[in-house]
């Protein structure tokens, strides 16, 4: 495939800012107060530059979160956003509040291995049933960072601690789980791969429903050391990427060549096309949900850490369409509108005498 | 003759069907004027365990729990002859006499031992005529003994019949059946008892002209829907599920627009933790945000509690006690939760509870609750009881809520544009209330950022000793002004309380009062049992005053009524006395002045215990 402009240089409608005529400085947050060389700093910067080249304004998102040094995070981006770093393990559930009572926030959501995969557990996997339209990234380094590096449950069995403890118990493999649970939009990303994380977070704003990203983040304090499977030295070693991918957005008039059969193409609800070119030996068609299982399944037998898009569907209605709610979103419903009439009320006191 | 004054219990298996026929006769007597009350007391299980259902009748309106009942019917072979122990002397046992075989001889010398009336009757064969289907059996028996009672206790069969067309929604069929067991029980009471002297009759009377008859959960609901909720997630657990699934019914029919989109949204979590979450999330976008528990949600919402006082989040928790700790005995009532719903969380939390004490203000509070939280930005809890959410009362008609909902301080775009800075969490007005902004509000200044951890008055992460305390300070400013918000205690005095049976009494303030009178200081649903207690003192020649407590934070006109009065005693529905003990902790230097009265044996409370535990204490005091 050879898409002329690769995503991470989408063209801004000008030089400097994108199509809601905002700088990419305008996308920026508070200064990190992570260590040095966290990969969750990364990701931020990634969210960065995926939010302002997909145009969302600040004014419409919320930044959600729980609680780990992951959750942090959302004061490093975009400080013209509402943040809600809510409680350890809950921001599945804070946010489907958030986002039921108003459909038109969109919700950006970081979280860590610990808040998603001990914690939390519970609230992730309603989230996911129920199909809530947000990104969900996890910033996944298999330890508690914030509470000094202690193991979480995505750390891989048999790993070091950096004190020579180790992990006897499997890891949950939040891709899987995601899978198992029915979620419509399911990738893994490395925080150091810009190139294939920045395309995976703009069509994760794009999709409808729960949009997942377990993007191993390496906790350079607690988790970097001989021994770990969450170091970057690790990762690195053994990252093996399935697609190249590339998001061309709706009216960019760019021309795709590709030979049949490599490349697959998505179309995002916003006419967005998503791009995903096979990279090494996985053949894997991203719509076929027993596929990607058996796929994330054999390459972590064989001792992989594959990362790539593995999920998606767009065809599945979301929580709040289920719901069936009024477009406005109901946080500005009035009295006229959510208070019945005099009429009705005399009407249902009748039915209690 | 006792005409409209008497107290029926019914005995029957859980999962038999009586609550219909139960409903039917209650709210008979209920349509011919005549004041009552009914209570169901049901095992945590679906079917096979006893279950009863109370009515007392009372021409003055006193229709509170009685110990001992008049009449009873006896349709539950397990608790035969327990059952008959409950009755007073004199009293009316009417029993299926098809139950009874082996027991009938300890029935017979039990009745005599009581001076008893027995009155067996074999249900079946009215059963046979009334219906050929097995099914339809099991269910209409309950139906004769309503005829039976009808007769006895000469119910008006218009209204009867057409109460049970009513219950039925008309579905022909159903009604037919059930309307025939009724006839057939009515036959044979006057075929075969009309020799029996029954000294209880009802009669017509226009007392009940103006009222209703519901039960908390579904006042609260509507109370819900008409307050504004828009927003609500739960998980069930029983007293509490039937208000929320009151409420999905009641929206569904009057939330939905133009187009058939809805105007309110419910989601069943997945747990406690994740309904309060879902609460906070949409609380703190806008909506007018709730959620229905029980104990051991209100529990597992403690962290959450904690977070929405600190991040100030306008939201409500209805919380519908029963007996505790953990699951307890999920079907009895109880006060239990005051205590830990004040303090709920850990730090220095406190949050603002409304306490009603009958449906019309389960009605009330439920919109008042939203207002409040908007106002105060905080989390209120409101503390109903099994006994008032699940049981039968009667009340005047609701009246039409015409005032606009109180949304707080939320700064618009247009707002936004007057001021050189927000600051979310600094204090305007001097109330200890900050202003909020709504997340997608368009402007350059609306958005903060909401975190548990420490924050100065303008969002950001702090951890600065004055910078935090500043804060709490404030929250500690805003339960001030918080006292000048919630509903203020009703005073009666024991002059007023036949009146304030019928009539709605809501005196802020004490009319009049003797210096003698002693003072009553009760919350919730023991209200009906406190105002009979008052009369049946007065009749032992003891006056009082009562102070019925519907909030927290305490206003300071209730300090005033301690001490005016040379003691008070503090009814609670829990074991350890929790008003008493919050009353004293308020107010410690009037300790002296009040003493605890308890009930917490799962029953609702009654006027006799109420008044057996002070009569004890005033004779000690007064010695
Ligand atoms: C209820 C509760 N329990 C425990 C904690 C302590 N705690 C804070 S962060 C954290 C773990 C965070 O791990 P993770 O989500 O993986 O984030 P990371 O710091 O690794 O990015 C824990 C256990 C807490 N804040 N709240
Ligand atoms: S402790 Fe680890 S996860 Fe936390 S900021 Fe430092 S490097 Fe990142
Ligand atoms: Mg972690």
């Amino acid at each position: 495939m050879s898409v002329e402009q690769s995503s991470s240089q989408n063209p801004p409608l000008t030089a400097n800012v994108n199509k809601v005529n905002l700088t990419k400085k305008e996308y920026t947050g508070s200064p990190s107060t992570l260590c040095t060389g966290c990969g969750h700093d990364s990701i931020t910067a990634h969210i960065i530059t995926a939010t302002y080249q997909n145009g969302l304004h600040p004014f419409e998102v919320a930044k959600m979160s729980g609680i780990g040094c992951s959750s942090k995070t959302p004061a490093y981006f975009m400080s013209k956003s509402f943040g809600f770093n809510s409680m350890h393990g809950r921001m599945a559930p804070v946010t489907t509040g958030a986002k039921v009572a108003n459909g038109n926030l969109h919700m950006i959501g970081m979280s860590g291995d610990g808040d998603t995969a001990s914690i939390g557990l519970g609230g992730f996997a309603h989230l996911i049933r129920r199909n809530l339209q947000m990104t969900y990234i996890v910033a996944n380094n298999g330890v508690y960072g914030l509470t000094k590096g202690q193991f979480s449950a995505t750390a891989d069995k048999g790993a070091k601690q950096k004190n020579g403890a180790y992990n006897p118990f499997d890891t949950i493999d939040i891709c899987s789980l995601a899978l198992n649970l029915g979620c419509t939009f399911v990738a893994r990303s490395f925080s150091g791969d810009a190139k294939q994380l920045v395309p995976l977070i703009q069509a994760a704003q794009k999709h409808r429903g729960t949009a997942l990203i377990d993007v191993i983040s390496p906790c350079i304090t607690f988790n970097n050391h001989d021994g770990s499977t969450k170091s970057y030295t690790y990762v690195r070693e053994h990252d093996v990427s399935l697609q190249e991918l590339g998001l061309i957005q709706p009216m960019q008039e760019i021309k795709v060549d590709y030979p049949e059969g490599s490349t697959q193409k998505v179309v995002l609800p916003d006419g967005s096309e998503l791009y995903l070119k096979k990279l090494g030996n996985h053949e894997h068609t991203v719509t076929d949900k027993m596929a990607a299982m058996k796929l994330l399944h054999d390459s972590a037998k064989a001792g992989e850490i594959l990362t790539g898009m593995f999920y998606i569907d767009e065809t599945a209605s979301n929580l709040n369409e289920e719901l069936n709610l009024v477009d406005a979103g109901l946080v500005h419903l009035n009295e006229a509108q959510l208070r019945p009439s005099k009429d009705d009320f005399n009407k249902l006191m009748a039915e209690f005498n | 003759m006792n005409k409209n004054n008497f107290v029926i219990t019914i005995a029957t298996v859980n999962g038999s069907g009586s609550q219909s026929a139960n409903s039917i006769l209650l709210k008979t007597l209920f349509r011919m004027g005549v004041p009552v009350g009914g209570k169901n007391v049901f095992p945590s299980n679906i079917a096979g365990l006893p279950t009863w259902f109370w009515i007392r009748a009372e021409e003055n309106g006193y229709v509170a729990r009685r110990d001992k009942a008049d009449i009873f019917i006896a349709m539950n072979a397990q608790t035969l002859v327990e059952d008959m122990k409950t009755l007073k002397p004199g009293g009316f046992f009417i029993y299926n006499s098809d139950l009874a075989s082996s027991m009938q001889p300890t029935l017979e010398a039990q009745a005599k031992e009581m001076s008893l009336h027995l009155i067996p009757i074999s249900f079946k064969p009215l059963v046979d005529q009334s219906t050929d289907s097995v099914k339809i059996k099991k269910l209409v028996i309950n139906m004769v003994y309503v005829g039976v009672l009808a007769k006895l206790l000469k119910l008006d069969l218009d209204i009867l019949n057409k109460t049970i067309a009513d219950q039925f929604d008309n579905k022909e069929s159903v009604i037919l059946v059930n309307k025939k067991a009724a006839e057939l029980g009515y036959l044979y009471a006057e075929q075969q008892l009309s020799s029996v002297y029954f000294p209880f009759q009802s009669q017509l009377t226009e007392k009940n002209k103006d009222k209703i008859i519901m039960d908390g959960n579904t006042a609260g609901a509507l109370g819900w829907l008409f307050g504004g909720c828009t927003f609500t997630a739960w998980y069930p657990i029983t007293p509490s599920s039937s208000l929320v699934e009151k409420y999905i019914q009641l929206a569904q029919k009057y939330r939905k627009d133009e187009t058939g989109k809805n105007r309110f949204a419910v989601v069943q979590a997945e747990d406690e933790l994740a309904s309060i979450c879902m609460v906070l999330g949409a609380g703190w976008a806008g909506a007018r945000s709730v959620t229905a528990t029980s104990g051991p949600g209100l529990s597992l919402m403690a962290e959450s509690a904690g977070f929405a006082y600190f991040t100030e989040i306008p939201c409500v928790i209805w919380d519908v006690q029963r007996v505790g700790p953990s699951t307890g005995m999920p079907t009895r009532t109880a006060q239990g939760d005051l205590t830990s719903a004040v303090f709920l969380s850990h730090g220095d939390t406190k949050h603002p509870c409304l306490l009603p004490g009958n449906i019309k203000e389960c009605f009330e509070f439920g919109q008042e609750a939203f207002d409040l939280a908007e106002r105060l930005q905080q989390l209120v809890i409101v503390l109903s009881d099994l006994d008032l959410g699940m049981n039968l009362w009667m009340e005047k008609k609701f009246s039409y809520p015409e005032k606009p909902f109180d949304r707080g301080k939320i700064l618009s775009a247009a707002d936004l544009d007057k001021i050189s800075q927000f600051e979310r969490y600094g204090d305007p007005d001097q109330d200890g209330i900050p202003s909020r902004t709504l997340p997608g509000t368009w402007h350059e200044k609306a958005a903060y950022f909401t975190r548990g951890s420490g924050h100065n008055s303008k969002a950001n992460y702090t951890e600065k000793s004055d910078e935090y305390q500043f804060i709490v300070d404030r929250l500690a400013k805003k339960w001030e002004t918080a006292k000048t918000l919630v509903p203020k205690p009703i005073y009666i005095s024991s002059a007023e309380v036949e009146k304030s049976l019928d009539e709605d009494i809501n005196n802020t303030q004490l009319s009049v009062s003797s210096s003698q009178s002693i003072g009553l200081i009760a919350f919730g649903s023991s209200d009906l049992a406190v105002k009979e207690a008052m009369k049946l003192l007065t009749d032992k020649g003891i006056k009082s005053d009562y102070c019925r407590i519907r909030a927290v934070p305490f206003t300071s006109d209730i300090l005033d009524f301690l001490k005016n009065h040379p003691i008070t005693y503090v009814i609670d529905q829990n074991r350890d006395g929790q008003m008493y003990e919050l009353l004293k902790s308020e107010f410690n230097q009037i300790c002296h002045l009040i003493k605890s009265v308890k009930h917490y044996d799962g029953t609702p409370i009654t006027a006799d215990s109420i008044m057996n535990s002070i009569l004890t204490m005033e004779n000690k005091r007064c010695q």
